[in-house]
């Protein structure tokens, strides 16, 4: 009996000793990120290294309101992400209500094409891409951030998943009362759904609001760029990176997100689990 | 509303079996209108990037001017190249540093939050998820800072152990490992609440009854969690493996715009945006995405018929 107490309790403290090993692991950068952005440029690179300076200040962020109008390159960040949410989100909407509640012709061969798509890795359509995106006008503009995204196959299965659960005959009735199909949709679908369309939204958002790639070919001119953009245009050569300046950008484009996270904990994780689970 | 529908229908001269098709598609033309933005833009967006990517792998194209057709040359010139060779290389060589740990972790840890005798189940999901939800660009410049070899704080901290600074982005192995480092860190919390969300599926019951029949806590995990996890271990490790050829903003960020001390970080993604977008060889870049994605399709095959199978 005691001999099975002390493993009982060596097994809760191993436990209890990696969790507290990785949470550490996950936030050393953040500490460090947020502790750099308010140091000095001289207290930096110091041996022994410095947490908390005793001459921490905002200079690194009034710096980036200067010379980046940060404010700005925020507000380009947030246009991009949210159009792009919105937009994406209706049409997973209105896909995903026509393929979960309707039988049409050629519905089996459709669905199939578009579960298809998503094995396509963007390396193959990127450089064409950006040879479409050059013949609309569109480089330099947040068009093609935010358009050809528009076209979600991962977004329309699944909101297809989370359609079929709402019952046809509350639309059924409102067809009986003369409702049009798109204000079944609008008015009786989209709100019984939108817990759902939160999910797949905070999903939306946080990938458009990091997204590296898409931003770095196709944006050009310093007004335009977004936030992770501004991080990279921020390293100097060699040995001259001003990193009080880029921990303090790096900082301002995590915020944002972190509070929509912790507010929307529950939502974002349900978002992230549905397609891992049922597939 | 569907009497309505009937109405017009008797109004159009349709007859016949050809016109019964016309008269369903008519029937269906709601759903047809709610799915058709996705197939508009996917004809625009994805259908003709695919075709005309098809074409380019076969020419040579700086971007502007004309198109030169080359039959298989690019793919000729591909199968030679050393550099290209070495990005996939790198993908099989960073799948096998971090997805076998990364996916271990992420259950452990997940099976440990799961258990009944850990308190703020909450407290430590939410930390140990937040690095997901940080962009590349500042997490890249974060590590970087923190693995600067004379100054950077893990080498600082090293020292008052006594370890001698380690060329963290300097060398070869160096390099692969903290890209490592920073792949596991940003992706250990969403596998591992993808692993906790299929713990949940399990019923308890099913180890607790196990350990009262005498299976250690460790049996119950290899011989019961384990194997009715397979599923999401499947689609997690399969996400980590086009993951491992995909890192782009990682190396970018880290590395600085380059692919890493000698190519020792190029994967096949960073070489085809290289090609394309410095090199301005556009042709080639799209052999090369091609070359890329078969290789992909054909590992995600193999991995499904591998892991894939089922007990019976």
């Amino acid at each position: 009996m005691f001999i099975r107490r002390i493993s009982y309790w060596s097994t809760s403290a191993l436990m209890y000793a990696l969790l507290i090993g990785v949470s550490a692991f996950m936030l050393l950068p953040f500490i460090w990120m947020v502790s750099t952005s308010l140091k000095p440029a001289d207290e930096i690179f110091t041996i022994p290294p410095i947490i908390i300076s005793r001459h921490s200040s905002l200079t690194a962020y009034t710096y980036l309101q200067e010379n980046y109008d940060i404010l700005r390159i925020t507000a380009n960040t947030f246009i991009i992400a949210l159009s792009a949410t919105v937009l994406r989100l209706f049409f997973c909407a209105l896909g995903g209500y026509g393929f979960a509640k309707f039988n049409f012709p050629g519905k089996g061969t459709l669905f199939a094409f578009l579960l298809g798509t998503m094995i396509i890795p963007y390396a193959v359509t990127m450089v064409p891409m950006f040879v479409i995106a050059r013949e609309f006008k569109w480089i330099d503009t947040f068009l093609p951030l935010i358009i050809p995204g528009a076209a979600s196959a991962f977004g329309i299965f699944f909101m297809r998943q989370y359609i079929s659960s709402v019952s046809d005959e509350i639309m059924d009735a409102a067809r009986i009362d003369g409702a049009s199909e798109f204000a079944i949709f609008w008015r009786i679908i989209l709100p019984i759904i939108a817990p759902g369309l939160t999910s797949l939204g905070l999903i939306f958002f946080m990938a458009s609001w990091n997204d590296f790639m898409g931003p770095l070919i196709y944006l050009k001119s310093m007004e335009h760029f977004t936030l992770p953009l501004v991080i990279r245009s921020l390293t100097g050569p060699v040995g001259r990176t001003a990193f009080d300046v880029q921990m303090a950008a790096s900082v301002i484009s995590l915020i944002p997100l972190l509070i929509i996270f912790l507010i929307f904990q529950r939502r974002f994780l349900e978002g992230i689990t549905a397609g891992a689970v049922k597939g | 509303m569907a009497e309505n529908v009937e109405k017009k229908q008797v109004m159009l001269p349709f007859t016949g079996p050809r016109s019964r098709l016309w008269l369903g598609i008519y029937k269906s033309r709601w759903p047809y209108l709610f799915i058709s933005p996705f197939f508009l833009l996917y004809a625009v967006f994805g259908v003709y990037p695919v075709l005309f990517s098809i074409y380019l792998s076969f020419t040579e194209w700086k971007g502007l001017g004309p198109i030169k057709f080359v039959a298989f040359k690019n793919f000729a010139l591909l199968m030679k190249d050393q550099l290209f060779w070495l990005s996939m290389k790198n993908g099989v060589i960073l799948f096998f540093l971090y997805v076998p740990v990364m996916t271990f972790l992420a259950i452990v840890l997940a099976v440990i939050l799961n258990s009944r005798r850990i308190r703020g189940f909450r407290f430590f999901r939410t930390i140990l998820f937040i690095p997901y939800i940080m962009n590349i660009a500042a997490a890249g410049f974060t590590f970087r800072l923190l693995l600067n070899q004379k100054y950077g704080l893990v080498n600082v901290l090293f020292a008052t152990f006594n370890i001698p600074a380690i060329p963290w982005l300097e060398s070869i192995w160096g390099a692969r490992i903290s890209l490592s480092l920073l792949v596991v860190w940003a992706w250990l919390g969403y596998n591992m609440v993808i692993m906790l969300a299929g713990l949940q599926t399990i019923p308890s019951d099913l180890t607790e009854a196990a350990m009262i029949d005498g299976a250690s806590p460790i049996q119950a995990f290899f011989y019961i969690t384990i194997p009715l996890l397979r599923p999401v271990i499947l689609f997690s490790v399969i996400l980590s493996t086009m993951g491992s050829f995909n890192l782009f903003g990682e190396i970018y960020n880290l590395y600085n715009g380059t692919a890493g001390p000698m190519n020792a970080t190029l994967t096949p993604i960073v070489g085809i945006f290289q090609q394309a977008f410095a090199n301005l060889r556009l042709g080639y870049a799209s052999a090369m995405a091609y070359v890329y994605f078969m290789f992909i399709f054909i590992l995600t095959i193999l991995q499904f018929r591998y892991f894939g199978k089922t007990e019976d």
